[in-house]
This record gives C-alpha cells, sequence and structure tokens, in this order.
C-alpha cells in the first residue's frame, strides 16, 4: 500500500491551500486527491471578477484566484492525481482511490484533510410541484454549460433563489443573449452578496422578488413555464398572489450543501446545521489527525477566506504528523452560538494548541440591523461590535487572541450572539 | 443633492452616500476604504464595470476560455464589449493575461484572457 | 402477408413482459411505444413494490396473478438480473375499531393462497421495527413482500425480449385500429403495419385501443400518485415496505426502502382527466408528507431530494382485463392494469403468451435463450475482480455520477447494450447516474458527452427524454 503523510481530498480551492501550507509547515509527503480533470475546483467556471481582494490584494476572476495557487502547488512541487474519485476513507485513514490507470487502490495517511467542498440544493429538496421537464438546471451546471463549454441551457430564464451563484448567472444569462425575466427568493432578504445585486440584477433591470417561491412548473417535456407566488412570513404561498411566467429556463439557486458522504463514511461527526464536521481549534475533526476546512465544513461567501480556514488545517494536519495527538488534553473551552448566531467554526477551544490568533466563524439567521455582535467569556462580555445591518447571506467573524484566552484559566464556554444596540 | 449606493469595490457592500452640487461630487460617505470613495465618485459621474465573458478556443484541452477586460469600461459600453467577442476564435495555447482583443469596441482597454488552456 | 404475427402496444411492463414470453416461441412479434424508451409510462412512476398478495378480492385474476407474480418474482430477477429483495411488509393497524379490518385482510391472504401470513401485537411490531409509530396497535405481517427496480425489471424483460427476436419501434404513436381480413390494421405516427394478433398494453390509453375494436365499452382512468424520495442517509429508516391499514384515517401512504437504498413515501390517489398529467401539486405532496407520519416515526423529511408522479392504470370494475375481446378475435387486452400489475407482471406475461399460443399454436423456438445479463454492478463485484474490470475496460476506473458512484464503463454499456439509453433520462434508469442527491447536478453534462461520443449525435439533439426535451439549446452569444 502506497503511504503518504498528508492526503487531501479535493483539489479546489480548500485543498490546494492546504496543500501549500502543509508544505510549507515542512511536510514534503503530501497527495492531492481531486476528481475533475483539472485542478481548481469550482473556481474554474466563476469566471466572474471578485475574487482575491482579502489574499492579493487585487481583484481576480475565479480560474486567476485559482492558478495563483495550482502554481504555488506546482512550484512547492506537491503531488496530485486528476480524474481520481475517492470512493472510501476508513476509520485508520485508509483511502480507496479509483481511477482510468491505476484502478482501484489504497493509501495509507497519517493525517487527512477534507476538503471536498459542496453541491447544490436540488428542486426536489425544495419539493417543488410540477412537471419535471428538460430545462430546469441548477445554477451552477448552467454555470459550467455556459462558462466552460460554451453552450446555452436556454433562450428565457427565470432564476430561483438569490444565492451568489443564482445572482452571478442571471448576469451572465444576459452576456450571452438570454432574456432573464425575474429573480424570485423565497425569503425576504437575498442570500447573497449585496454587491451582486447591484451589478448583477440592478444594473440590467431584472427585478428581484423577495418573499416569493415557484409554486409550478409547466411544459412535460421541455420547460414552458412556471408560476410564482409570494410567501408569508412562514414561507407559505399566498392563494391569489400567482403570476406565470413564460420560460424556458428555471435555474435555481437555493443553497449549498456540504459534500460530507465521505467524512460520514469514516465516522466523523456531524453539525446538523452546518451539515459539515464538528472540528476543535485546530479544525480537527473528533477523528484524531483528520482535518476539514472550505466549504466542506461550512459553506463560505468568500473564497479568501477558504483559503485562510484551508492553509490554517493545513498547518495544523503538518503539525498533527510532526508532533503527534495533543498530548495532555486539558479540558476545553465549549463555543455556542445563541440568540442569531446559528453556529461557530470552531466548536471547541483547547488553548495550548490554537494559534495566537484565531478567528471565529458564524452565521446569523435572520437579518438584524444596527446591532452589536457580542462574545462572552462565561457571563462575561468580553467582546462587543457594533455592526449596521448582518444577515444570513453574509459570514460573520469574531477573532479571539491566545493572550486573552490565557487570562481565564477556569474559562468553559464561549458564546457569540447578536445583541441590540 | 444626495444618491445613495451600494458599493461594489468589495464584498463588504459598504452603503454609500455621496452628496452632490450638480454634476460635482462633494463628498462620499458610509465607505470603510478608499476604494469606496473611488467608486461612489466614479458611480455617478461615469460608472464603470469590469467585462467577464468566454471565448472560443481552438486546438486546446478546453473549447472555451474565459477573459475579461483589463480593466474597468464604462457601464454603457458593456453590451458592445460583449457583441466583439461574438464569433472570437483563438488558438491554443492560452495564458492568463494574453491579449485577446485590443482595445475592445474603442474603450481602450484589452480583452485578456483568464485561464491557461494547453 | 402481415407485417406481423403479434403487435403488442406499449412497452411498459405488462407488454415487455408479454413480448419476452411470447418470444420462446417462434413468432414474428414486434412491440411498438410511442415514447424513446421503454418504461416510459405508469411503469416507471410507482411504488416498486411486489405485493403479497392479500389486498385483491378473493377468486379475482388480480388475487391469483398477483400471488402468482410474487412468486416468480426472485426467480425471474436472477435469470433476467434484475434488483429484487424480498424484505416483507407491515400493515399497520392504529385503532382498536380497526383490528376486524385487520383480521379481514389476513384472511383475505390466506385464501388467496399468500403464505407465512402472521398477525403481530404492538410489541413485535416494534421489535421488529423500531420507527413504527407508538401508536401502533397491531400490524399484519408478510414475509413475501418484495421490492424491485421497476425501470430494470422493464428493461431487463424487454432487452431478452429483443435478445430473442422480439422488434422495437420507439416514438411510435398508435393513432387507429382497423380490422382487416384475418387480422389488423395499426395506423401509427410512423405508417402503417399488419398483423395476426394485437396485444393492448397500452396502460392508461388501453380503453381507447379497446375501444376502438368493441362495443363493450371500458373506461380506464388516470390515478395520480405523488411520491417523495428519501436520500440514502434515510434508506434504513424502515427495513420493511410499511402500508397503513385502510380504515378510520383514510387510506393511507407507504413508507419503504427502495431496492437501491433509498427511502420511498407515497402515494396519493387523485383521479386526473389529463392521461398525461405526471405532475406533482403541492396538495398531494403535502398529504404524502403529512400521512407518511402516521405510521412511521421521525422520518427525516430534510432528505427528501425529489418527488415525482406517476398515473395508475384504474378501470371502473377495479380488476385486470386480460385476454381476447369478445367481437374482435385476434385483439387480445391487457388492460386495467392497476396495483399490483407491477408484482404481477411476470405472470402477465405468461398468461398473455399462453392466449396468443392458444390460438396461433406456437412452436417453440430452439434457440431461445433464457439469461440475460444486466449492466454490471461493481458494487457487487469483490475488490480484485473490480480492479480486473478496470484494468480490462478503464472507462469502469472513471466515476461520472459522484452521487451514486456511476462510472462512465456502466454508462457506456447502458448506451450499447441492447435496446440501449438514448437520453439522460434513459442513461438514469439503466445506471442510476444522475438518480443521487444532487439530481444529475454534477454529472449531466458529461453523460450528455457520452451519450453524444457514443451514439455519434450532437450535443444540441441530447434530451432529457425524447422529443422536445433538449438540454442546450445553443451556443454562447449566438444571437446577440
Amino acid at each position: 500500500m502506497k503511504a503518504y503523510d498528508i492526503v487531501i481530498i479535493g483539489g479546489g480551492p480548500a485543498g490546494l491551500a492546504a496543500a501549500a501550507a502543509a508544505k510549507r509547515s515542512g511536510i514534503d509527503s503530501i497527495l492531492i486527491l481531486e476528481r475533475d480533470r483539472e485542478l481548481g475546483g469550482i473556481l474554474n467556471q466563476c469566471i466572474h471578477n471578485g475574487f482575491g481582494l482579502h489574499t492579493f490584494k487585487e481583484e481576480l476572476t475565479g480560474p486567476e484566484y485559482a492558478s495563483r495557487f495550482i502554481d504555488q502547488v506546482e512550484e512547492l512541487g506537491i503531488e496530485y492525481k486528476l480524474n481520481t474519485m475517492v470512493m472510501d476513507i476508513s476509520p485508520n485513514k485508509v483511502v480507496t482511490a479509483m481511477n482510468r490507470e491505476e484502478g482501484l487502490y489504497e493509501i495509507q495517511a497519517k493525517a487527512i484533510v477534507l476538503a471536498m467542498g459542496c453541491r447544490e440544493r436540488s428542486r426536489g429538496a425544495l419539493n417543488i410541484p410540477g412537471y419535471r421537464p428538460a430545462g430546469i438546471y441548477s445554477a451552477g451546471t448552467a454555470q459550467r454549460l455556459v462558462n466552460m463549454e460554451g453552450f446555452m441551457p436556454g433562450r428565457t430564464c427565470v432564476i430561483l433563489g438569490s444565492g451568489d451563484i443564482g445572482l452571478i448567472m442571471a448576469r451572465r444569462m444576459t452576456f450571452e443573449g438570454a432574456k432573464v425575466k425575474v429573480v424570485a427568493e423565497l425569503m425576504p432578504y437575498s442570500g447573497g452578496l449585496k454587491r451582486n445585486i447591484v451589478q448583477c440584477l440592478d444594473d440590467y433591470g431584472i427585478p428581484l422578488k423577495l418573499s416569493h417561491t415557484v409554486v409550478d412548473i409547466k411544459g412535460k417535456e421541455r420547460l414552458e413555464g412556471i408560476t410564482l407566488a409570494q410567501v408569508d412570513n412562514k414561507g407559505k404561498p399566498i392563494p391569489g398572489t400567482e403570476e406565470f411566467y413564460e420560460c424556458d429556463t428555471l435555474l435555481l439557486s437555493v443553497g449549498l450543501i456540504p459534500e460530507n458522504e465521505l467524512s460520514n463514511g469514516m465516522g466523523v461527526a456531524m453539525n446538523p446545521i452546518t451539515s459539515g464536521p464538528i472540528v476543535n481549534e485546530s479544525l480537527e475533526t473528533n477523528i484524531e489527525g483528520v482535518f476539514a476546512c472550505g466549504n466542506v465544513l461550512h459553506v463560505h461567501d468568500l473564497v479568501d477566506f477558504v483559503s485562510e480556514e484551508a492553509a490554517a488545517a493545513g498547518r495544523n494536519a503538518a503539525a498533527y504528523v510532526k508532533d503527534g495527538a495533543a498530548a495532555n488534553v486539558k479540558e476545553v473551552i465549549t463555543l455556542k452560538g445563541v440568540d442569531g448566531v446559528r453556529y461557530t467554526v470552531p466548536s471547541t477551544i483547547n488553548v495550548d494548541r490554537m494559534a495566537d490568533q484565531l478567528i471565529v466563524r458564524f452565521r446569523v439567521g435572520g437579518v438584524y440591523k444596527n446591532c452589536y455582535v457580542s462574545t462572552y467569556f462565561d457571563d462575561e462580555r468580553v467582546l462587543r461590535r457594533k455592526r449596521p445591518v448582518v444577515a444570513p447571506g453574509e459570514m460573520e467573524e469574531v477573532k479571539l487572541s491566545k493572550e486573552q484566552l490565557l487570562k481565564y484559566p477556569d474559562l468553559k464556554t464561549i458564546t457569540i450572539k447578536i445583541e441590540e444596540a | 443633492m444626495e444618491i445613495k449606493l451600494t458599493c461594489i469595490a468589495c464584498p463588504m457592500g459598504c452603503p454609500l452616500s455621496v452628496e452632490m452640487d450638480g454634476d460635482k461630487v462633494v463628498s462620499v460617505t458610509g465607505n470603510t476604504c478608499p476604494r469606496g470613495k473611488v467608486y461612489g465618485e466614479k458611480e455617478v459621474t461615469n460608472p464603470t464595470r469590469i467585462v467577464t465573458s468566454t471565448v472560443k478556443v481552438s486546438g486546446g484541452e478546453s473549447v472555451m476560455v474565459s477573459v475579461k477586460t483589463k480593466n474597468d469600461i464604462p457601464k454603457g459600453k458593456i453590451f458592445d464589449v460583449v457583441k466583439a467577442l461574438k464569433d472570437v476564435e483563438i488558438p491554443a495555447p492560452v495564458k492568463i493575461g494574453d491579449i485577446v482583443i485590443a482595445d475592445v469596441a474603442g474603450t481602450g482597454v484589452d480583452i485578456v484572457a483568464t485561464k491557461n488552456v494547453d | 402477408m402481415f407485417d406481423y404475427d403479434v403487435i403488442i402496444i406499449g412497452a411498459g411492463v405488462s407488454g415487455a413482459c408479454s413480448a419476452r414470453e411470447l418470444s420462446r416461441y417462434n413468432v414474428k412479434a414486434c412491440v411498438i411505444e410511442k415514447e424513446e424508451d421503454v418504461c416510459c409510462g405508469t411503469s416507471k412512476a410507482n411504488s416498486a413494490i411486489v405485493h403479497a398478495g392479500y389486498d385483491a378480492a378473493n377468486g379475482s385474476l388480480m388475487a391469483k396473478l398477483n400471488v402468482k407474480g410474487n412468486e416468480m418474482m426472485e426467480a425471474m430477477s436472477k435469470e433476467l438480473d434484475f434488483p429484487f429483495k424480498r424484505n416483507g411488509s407491515l400493515v399497520v393497524c392504529l385503532s382498536e375499531e380497526d383490528l376486524p379490518n385487520l383480521q379481514k385482510l389476513y384472511e383475505r391472504g390466506v385464501a388467496n393462497g399468500v403464505k407465512d401470513l402472521k398477525i403481530l401485537n404492538k410489541e413485535e411490531v416494534l421489535a421488529m421495527e423500531p420507527n413504527i409509530t407508538d401508536n401502533v396497535v397491531a400490524a399484519l405481517y408478510a414475509p413475501t413482500a418484495g421490492i424491485v427496480c421497476p425501470f430494470n425489471m422493464n428493461i431487463a424483460y424487454a432487452e431478452n425480449a429483443y435478445t430473442n427476436g422480439v422488434e422495437f419501434k420507439f416514438d411510435t404513436e398508435v393513432t387507429d385500429i382497423q380490422k382487416i381480413d384475418g387480422g389488423w390494421k395499426l395506423v401509427t405516427s410512423k405508417g402503417d403495419y399488419t398483423t395476426k394478433f394485437v396485444v393492448n398494453a397500452a396502460g392508461v390509453y388501453a380503453d381507447k385501443f379497446h375501444n376502438m375494436v368493441s362495443d363493450k365499452k371500458i373506461n380506464i382512468t388516470a390515478r395520480r400518485g405523488d411520491y417523495c424520495l428519501m436520500d440514502k442517509s434515510a434508506g434504513k429508516h424502515v427495513s420493511k415496505t410499511i402500508f397503513a391499514l385502510p380504515g378510520k384515517f383514510g387510506k393511507g401512504i407507504l413508507v419503504t426502502p427502495t431496492v437501491h437504498g433509498n427511502l420511498l413515501l407515497g402515494p396519493t390517489a387523485i383521479d386526473i382527466e389529463n392521461k398525461e398529467g405526471v405532475n406533482t401539486t403541492r396538495p398531494g405532496l403535502d398529504e404524502v408528507i403529512s400521512k407518511a407520519g402516521m405510521n412511521v416515526k421521525n422520518i427525516p423529511m430534510r432528505s427528501v431530494f425529489t418527488s415525482f408522479a406517476g398515473l395508475r392504470a384504474h378501470e371502473d370494475g377495479h380488476e385486470f382485463i386480460i385476454g381476447e375481446v369478445e367481437g374482435a378475435p385476434g385483439f387480445v387486452d391487457c388492460a386495467g392494469i392497476e396495483s399490483p400489475g407491477l408484482t404481477s407482471a411476470p405472470a402477465i406475461g405468461c398468461m398473455v403468451a399462453d392466449i396468443l399460443n392458444e390460438n396461433m399454436g406456437l412452436e417453440p423456438k430452439a434457440d431461445f435463450v433464457a439469461e440475460r445479463k444486466g449492466i454490471v454492478n461493481p458494487e457487487h463485484l469483490s475488490k480484485e475482480e473490480r480492479i480486473a474490470l478496470i484494468k480490462e475496460k478503464p472507462a469502469y476506473g472513471n466515476i461520472i455520477c459522484r452521487c451514486e458512484m456511476i462510472s462512465e464503463g456502466e454508462i457506456i454499456d447502458a448506451i450499447t447494450r441492447p435496446l440501449g439509453a438514448k437520453s439522460l433520462d434513459g442513461v438514469k434508469r439503466r445506471t442510476r447516474a444522475g438518480m443521487g442527491r444532487c439530481q444529475s447536478g454534477f454529472c449531466s453534462p458529461r453523460t450528455m458527452e457520452i451519450l453524444s461520443r457514443e451514439l455519434n449525435m450532437s450535443m444540441f439533439d441530447v434530451t432529457k427524454a425524447g422529443g422536445h426535451s433538449k438540454i442546450v439549446v445553443g451556443t454562447n452569444k449566438d444571437v446577440l
């Protein structure tokens, strides 16, 4: 059986950044396994600009951003396998992979970084009634068809869901000659970035209908139209508000789900809110030496933060390979999100193992205006940051320093919450 | 006169307020960084955008390559730029930064490749 | 001269089973199907249950063929290589006052010849299926009930019929049937065909064809059933098929694992006018979700990843109509095949073939091939076998559908085998590629490429399910 110090599952932005950081931390035996035909993951089809402001201080397109990391991986001489599917990972870190050339084979890893990314929620997950014709695509599938293969999925288009991919695709379809009639969003707020509403919808006069959903799908062979209706505050369609839109294409941008089938298979404990692994300060799962980062851990809005998080996972995996498991694990601090904060990543902190600074990322459950993001150490409020608005579509963060935590030796729980200003 | 905008210079999406005197910008407020000020001033006088799209590639590992305007172009020229990309086909290999069309649609801005295609 | 000895209208499971059993004889037969593939109507959207046989009335044809079909299913699944599992079923009784109905069901089952039926008390039920509702009072346990892959069963029968010489014409709609001397003329969208015998296995349209040749009219209503299908993570929620006992709380919704490890909830029963009306509706789906919870607790509804609707061919008399039509010699009905039609299909096929044989005095085919091998399922191979397979055919090492882990090799096989897939849905029904949790988001562009390559067709001609169901309509900027 082949053996590597670190095996990284996925060669997208998370896997690439984790690999580069692990290598720079002194580990030479690293293997990236990628199922697609090239490195870079979903960034290859995200041809719009807006990536990298945080990481590179310049505005790049997805493929450009990916190429920066691919170049690093190449320059660092990190080994990778393309067109290779990981079929299974055992709890003792034997990775079973498959490709055309090598068939089915096993690799023993000392540490594993899970970086499989996420997939899109389908029409069925929303249980939209109606026929099941051709012409209904997830926004990402349409994005791949148009941006990488040059095919138009349709001519007149309605988009359900105002997640970033949906907004971006509204502009893309418009540029390529399609008519985008409307973007409908079930929630009373958009799930995407504000800038994308401005530059993808407003710029082209595409209406955004909040609190609306698709209630019927017409067309037996190819889509002929959809019916939109307004929804009440419980998300139930309001009778009498139905409006028919003739269209041959419906794009769905209704949420992303971390792709954790492999993690589940090996017994990684999951957070039901994020649908990703529960991790500690080292981004390590409940299985020692198995780390997670990027969209498989929790869905991000910005790839810059994926890279940052993944680099930390890579460094931590390297430290695990060099130093072994944390000796003498003293009581860990539990992190909790309450009062509007849906979850936190990580879920626990072992102060001994944390870096000088730890970024805790989280999402809120609704739109809060003029609020405070407050951090409590047990019952004491230690941090408070004023925010004009926080929304579920935009990931938030709180920075904790080791120095500060060391001042609270008996600390049991850190709570992050939204408070009224 | 005051114009309300959402800054698109970065993902923060700051709410901007641009105070105008006729067609002159008096002040920009609400921005968190200098880029926001620049955006606010430009957006009310000469709004511009980066345009990203695709062109065909022949003889490469992919059939399409992604492209962008190297700098921002006037918003009113977006569709002229997009139309100028119709039927454009370039031979592989393509490197990031290769000029696909120089001075696209009379904007003075080049269209450059944003992906390597071997 | 007749074009054919027998024309079977419809390539659903009844038509395919009839064709396969008929192909044991030296006979020139053809199956005519209006859709682009086999298994496109009632046969593709149902509960995929192999019923034990206690539902149908004593002495009915339904009861007889149900029990016989159930008995045949295991052997046929081996002979023709399609997935089948005898997982057993429970009919759940939720109130003391309905207990007599449960007893009646038991007695009817025994009278119908169903083996090993047993009434279980609450404790026995919960020990067997811990996720049954705590409100359960008792249940009828039928260990002979099972689950089957309806697509691959239908496809397997059709493929084997084809291998044994039966022709298939797809995208061919029969528009009229005329009596001619010694037989029949079928007017179709692709021309006229003459035949000595006709088998009317047209599902929800069987009444239309019957009524063309007979004054004794039949009436088939399309009875829609809405279903929700759940991710494999929910597939072990129950191990047996859980039916509700019709009674105090209405007819109820079944909860069952599928033979592929998903969890299926459904169906509703809504009579509709439109015989193409396979659209789900909000009230229908809501009913499925609310009623499924009556018999099974804690169903993880978040795991629903698709919903669909199928149409049962409900004849007014609620009985299978199989036999030569009075006053229409050579015209054999196979009509009113609603539940338990899928279970009964192997027996229906035998019955139809017997009727034709009696009328025609057919000769057995000397070189009849009884066995059919399905598409290889790598999950059933040992590691060594799989490595050997990939070495021989590297396409089996290239995963296309990430959710169901379906390789390019399986997809190529699905396209290139007899009566192969021509569309994304055709590939999906044969291999499960695109049937997983992402619902073909990742794999559809790649499956399209494979279809385009293997069938030498343009990407613009690749369809979801034939006809006008094109996936891509042009190229970037082509209309700018």
